[in-house]
């Protein structure tokens, strides 16, 4: 099964947007929850997240799978995903290309909540090609993989991050997910051209699109963004985001407001300007054909 | 020879404040330890919002400031073992209790105690309250009461139930109570968690029931800690909650 999300806007669900919600969704073509948050066994998580699935397309995002670890996925963790999967037959399901456990021999795993990077060799590129066959068949789904916001580059890196993503997709036959905000922090921060990294990229792969904002502090040789998830989605951002829809044609796009959460007619409006982008990218290529 | 477990345990030990691992370059290389440094952060910030967020009223207590330094340390010494963060932290009441710079407030460890049980029953599987009209046919003498998975009784040894209701948000103003008190810790039906105190009478009969004991012998054993223990005012509290989900004979 691939993704079924519909190429509209949607928005991440948080629990305090629930009420608003519930009183007004026009313009929101979809949900996305973090699938950890919905792990426990019942209770109001539950109860809203079953509400939101009645009426809305659903997206289900992972963040603790470390699909770009040293060692296999977490076997109590791909069941843990499989049964919410099971629970809710999401649209789609996401994960990143990164690491985020550490498992220490004797010790079992432990788990750092964060999105870590990891060089792009021959032999990462193995591992996580495994890592992704070892969801996909768990799950019985095909699953995105989000290319990530980074803060340093490695010297062991031999490929780069696109050709690292595009050969993902070959190999194991998964999506990607393209988060253009990640795409504007990490080639900001390294000092390289968003526009050569989305040309080089395998834009018809993309099954979903993620905007989220950035902060960002000045540091000598220039600005370090930082993916922080706690801000409206950036001017330059919006730009890249209209370039790739003109080029690629409407994506189910989302919008990430992770911290600081503003109120919900906030967010409902970031989703509302990426539907128009859509709306337009829809027009656009109706006319080419 | 693989290079990648070798890299994440370098980068892991980095993040816990050794030395950088070989390999990583920036714009400009004086910059390579900045950057990194947001990694450092971004561990540490994020375990220590997933701590507040499961242990509000000790955060209250301490101080943000406070907590977010000790968070940093205590996420060192109990890392969650899983990426499911609302079970992280059973072992974080102990950690306050022999946390040296907290030695002169011995009743938080109880509080978290209560904040842990809180995050439990919040998250505890549904099952849905028996229907009043059964309970009420059942005999007393025989009927065995089974209870929502989110019941959770605490003995505490500080008067923490009161500590912990004083600091909710627009929550009564308790007199403080001192002494050990008895938490009863369930989920309602709207998914509210409160904290109840307990008497003796009521805490003996819940852990006699929890233990399958018949609602008679329970309400035996209440009374040979409370004499005279009558425990009308504990049920009507439990079905109220709809914490009473099965009554078999």
């Amino acid at each position: 099964m691939s993704s079924t999300l519909p190429s509209l806007a949607g928005v991440g669900f948080k629990p305090q947007h629930f009420a608003a919600i519930r009183a007004d969704a026009a313009g929101v073509g979809f949900f996305e929850v973090h699938a950890e948050n919905y792990m426990g066994a019942g209770g109001l998580p539950h109860a809203q997240l079953a509400a939101i699935r009645a009426d809305h397309p659903l997206s289900i995002h992972g963040v603790g799978l470390s699909i770009g670890g040293a060692r296999g996925v977490d076997a109590d963790h791909l069941d843990r995903l499989r049964r919410l999967c099971d629970r809710y037959q999401p649209d789609s399901f996401s994960e990143h290309l990164a690491w985020s456990s550490h498992g220490v021999e004797g010790l079992g795993a432990e788990y750092l909540n964060d999105l870590l990077p990891l060089p792009y060799t021959e032999e990462t590129l193995r591992l996580v090609c495994d890592h992704v066959d070892q969801v996909q068949s768990a799950l019985g789904r095909r699953m995105l993989l989000e290319n990530p916001a980074t803060y340093l580059c490695f010297e062991q890196s031999t490929i780069p991050e696109t050709a690292f993503l595009a050969e993902v997709a070959r190999r194991t036959g998964c999506g990607l997910l393209l988060d253009v905000n990640n795409v504007f922090v990490s080639c900001t921060n390294h000092g390289t051209d968003p526009r050569a990294w989305l040309a080089a990229f395998p834009l018809h792969q993309v099954g979903e699109i993620h905007l989220g904002g950035h902060d960002a502090e000045v540091l000598p040789s220039g600005p370090l963004l930082i993916d922080s998830h706690a801000a409206p989605v950036a001017d330059p951002v919006w730009a890249l985001y209209a370039e790739v829809i003109a080029r690629a044609g409407p994506r189910p796009t989302l919008v990430e407001w992770d911290n600081d959460l503003p109120d919900w007619s906030v967010l409902a409006d970031e989703a509302r300007r990426a539907g128009a982008i859509l709306a337009r990218g829809g027009q656009s290529l109706a006319r080419a054909s | 020879m693989p290079a990648h477990p070798e890299f994440v345990a370098q980068f892991d030990a980095a993040l816990r404040g050794g030395g950088l691992p070989l390999g990583l370059t920036a714009r400009r290389a004086e910059e390579v330890e900045r950057r990194f440094a947001v990694y450092r952060n971004n561990v540490a910030v994020s375990l220590s919002q997933a701590l507040a967020t499961r242990f509000p009223v000790i955060q209250r207590l301490v101080g943000e400031t406070f907590f977010a330094a000790m968070a940093r340390i205590y996420a060192e010494v109990d890392r969650p073992k899983t990426p499911v963060l609302h079970e992280w932290g059973e072992g974080f009441a102990g950690f306050l209790g022999g946390f040296p710079p907290l030695a002169a407030y011995p009743y938080l460890g109880d509080v978290a105690r209560i904040e842990y049980a809180r995050g439990r029953a919040f998250h505890a599987a549904d099952v849905p309250p028996i229907d009043p009209a059964r309970l009420a046919a059942a005999a007393p003498d025989r009927v065995r009461l089974i209870l929502h998975p989110s019941v959770t009784l605490l003995a505490l040894v500080h008067s923490a139930v009161s500590i912990w209701a004083r600091n909710q948000p627009g929550g009564e103003v308790l007199s403080l109570a001192t002494g050990p008190e008895t938490a009863l810790v369930l989920r309602e039906v709207g998914f509210a968690v409160p904290v109840h105190a307990v008497r003796p009478g009521d805490a003996a009969l819940l852990r006699s029931v929890q233990a399958g004991e018949r609602l008679a012998t329970a309400a035996a054993a209440a009374q040979r800690v409370e004499a005279g223990h009558d425990p009308q005012d504990l049920l009507v509290l439990l079905m109220r909650a709809g914490a009473i989900v099965d009554a078999r004979e």
